[in-house]
């Protein structure tokens, strides 16, 4: 198994509230982690940290080390614009831009000024449609708007538009929130079929679909990272008190 | 006791609705009945596309196109200025400014705004015709190009204060997406928000021109008021509005004269009545 991201004391201060406590975690490649813990506890705050997402918040602060292939993220001196291609985000509300289906895949291209012939583009609009299974229902209407699909086709195709741009990693904040639970289990047996190419970080309020979908689990709470162990074991034998008793449903 | 008076407010309400619309109609009925006897000697394509306006010669020549083109190009000329300058503005304060400059640039487009429009030509008067004239070397100042420039300070702010809040209500979920995924500021707002916000801008541009094409006593002041059709922005005009203000006072009431006036009305109706519910449309497509 082979660490993907790997935090090693990792703070970070929203003006005075410290919202992150010494985090020290890897994450492994090929492999769902789910991070779960109450509302507030830090979760999305953690996810923004590793694509650097923090950084349009005022007053931000963070201290430590974030690794990504042995890559300090944190780097000030960082390019973060490779840093955002190599790893995508897919959000809790489905946010497809205001452009046609296509535009959206081919976004990433667009924005790297690649000079791409149309048939590669049309080839990169193909199989990234392919990979989420939205192609067969969309392939004829590339050119209409994104924005009159259902709010699954909408995530999906937010997550086809990061697999166009072949990252390595996909964080993904309460991705199916919005999603009824046929919706879900579909996007949940997608990131199955997807691990096998990525490294995936879900958080989620929802602790079955930790259980269900993820290979190893991150209990957070206030801002610490109480627990990181393999899913099953988390759920099974909890070690810490505080994490059996989210996971038994005694905090909110 | 308290139905009664319930009853009577909701009454009065109504009728003060009624008396609104009962008043527009009325002038609107007005409008066309004076407007429409010119056409009793003047045919209505003579009148549009007519190249001379002469209204106190003998026989009378009504010809409008030398205004409708006046009033085109002093409009387009205030379009190519303020359009950029005003959705550019708009942008910065939306997205760019720190938050002092904000405050400070959202007051003086107010300020801008209030300024009455007679003052506004006044100033353009006394600054814009001078420079045109010695910039260009004009025989005179008074030219379509000075009345752009002097409109285009009047419809920055209506673009700037609408494009601004279309801006604003672009969720900020799309710019998150696009930084996301790694595009930088300035791309974020090119190729996601001004696309989300087409609309709104649209309509902002919409009123903007509405407000530069019924004014009339700045371009009055500014254009020169030559009712020849112009060649160039550097050709004095006259517009629609200007012709109507300017002549109204003397037009012998129930002459030709008079009664073709009040057909530019119409005319200029049309106009903004067109205008107006363009950016009408785009508004509603927003929401
Ligand atoms: N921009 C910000 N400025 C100040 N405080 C913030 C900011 N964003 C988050 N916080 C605070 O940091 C803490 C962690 O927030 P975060 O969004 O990471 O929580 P979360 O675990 O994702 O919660 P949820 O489950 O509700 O999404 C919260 O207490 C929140 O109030
Ligand atoms: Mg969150």
């Amino acid at each position: 198994m082979m660490n993907k991201i790997i935090t090693r004391d990792l703070n970070l201060w929203y003006g005075d509230f410290h919202a992150l406590k010494k985090v020290n975690a890897a994450f492994q490649a090929n492999r769902i982690t789910a991070i779960i813990g109450p509302s507030g506890c830090g979760k999305s705050t953690l996810l923004r940290v590793f694509n650097r997402m923090n950084d349009f918040v005022e007053g931000v602060r963070t201290e430590g080390e974030v690794l990504i292939d042995d890559l300090n993220v944190l780097d000030p001196a960082a390019d973060l614009v490779s840093l955002r291609k190599k790893i995508g985000m897919v959000f809790q509300r489905p946010n497809p831009f205001p452009l046609s289906i296509y535009e959206n895949i081919v976004f990433g291209a667009r924005i790297r000024g690649t000079r791409a012939k149309r048939g590669e583009m049309d080839e990169i609009v193909e199989t990234s449609l392919r990979s989420v299974l939205l192609w067969n229902e969309l392939k004829d209407k590339l050119r209409s708007s994104a924005l009159r699909l259902s709010l699954e086709q909408e995530q999906r195709l937010c997550i086809a538009r990061l697999i166009a741009v072949k990252p390595d990693v996909l964080l993904m904040d309460e991705p199916c929130s919005t999603l009824d639970p046929q919706a879900t289990e579909r996007i949940e047996n997608l990131m199955r079929e997807l691990k096998n190419n990525y490294t995936i970080v879900i958080v989620t309020h929802n602790m079955q679909q930790a259980a269900r979908v993820s290979d190893d689990t991150g209990f957070m709470l206030l801002g610490e990272l109480i627990e990181f162990n393999e899913t099953k074991d988390i759920f099974s034998s909890p070690k810490d008190k505080r994490t059996e008793d989210y996971i038994t449903g005694r905090y909110g | 006791m308290r139905k009664f008076r319930e009853f009577i407010i909701e009454k009065l309400v109504l009728l003060c609705g009624i008396a609104s619309i009962f008043f527009v109609v009325l002038i609107f009925l007005f409008l066309l009945k004076e407007g429409f006897a010119v056409f009793k000697t003047v045919h209505p394509f003579a009148f549009l596309g007519g190249k001379s306006w002469y209204p106190i010669s003998e026989p009378p020549r009504l010809g409008i196109l030398p205004l409708i083109l006046g009033s085109i190009l002093v409009t387009v000329g205030a379009a190519i200025i303020s359009i950029p300058i005003g959705v550019g503005c708009a942008i910065y304060i939306a997205e760019i400014a720190p938050k002092k400059t904000k405050e400070i640039l959202k007051a003086g487009i107010e300020l801008l705004a209030a300024i009455p429009s007679v003052v506004l030509g006044f100033i353009g008067m006394v600054t814009i015709v001078p420079l045109a004239k010695m910039l260009f070397h004009l025989p005179t100042g008074l030219t379509a190009l000075s009345g752009s420039i002097m409109l285009a300070f009047m419809a920055m702010p209506t673009i700037v204060s609408i494009a601004e809040d279309a801006l604003y209500s672009v969720p900020k979920t799309y710019k998150e997406g696009a930084l996301a995924m790694g595009a930088t500021h300035w791309q974020a707002i090119w190729r996601v928000m001004l696309r989300a916000a087409s609309s709104g801008i649209l309509a902002a541009v919409m009123l903007g021109i509405g407000r530069v094409i019924g004014e009339t006593m700045a371009v009055m002041m500014i254009t020169g008021n030559a009712a020849v059709i112009p060649h160039s922005f550097f050709a004095p005009v006259r517009t629609l509005t200007a012709t109507i203000a300017a002549e109204m006072g003397e037009a012998v009431i129930g002459s030709e004269h008079y009664f073709a006036l009040f057909a530019i009305g119409i005319v200029l109706f049309v106009i903004s009545f067109g205008i107006n519910v363009t950016a009408d449309l785009f508004l509603h497509k927003r929401q």
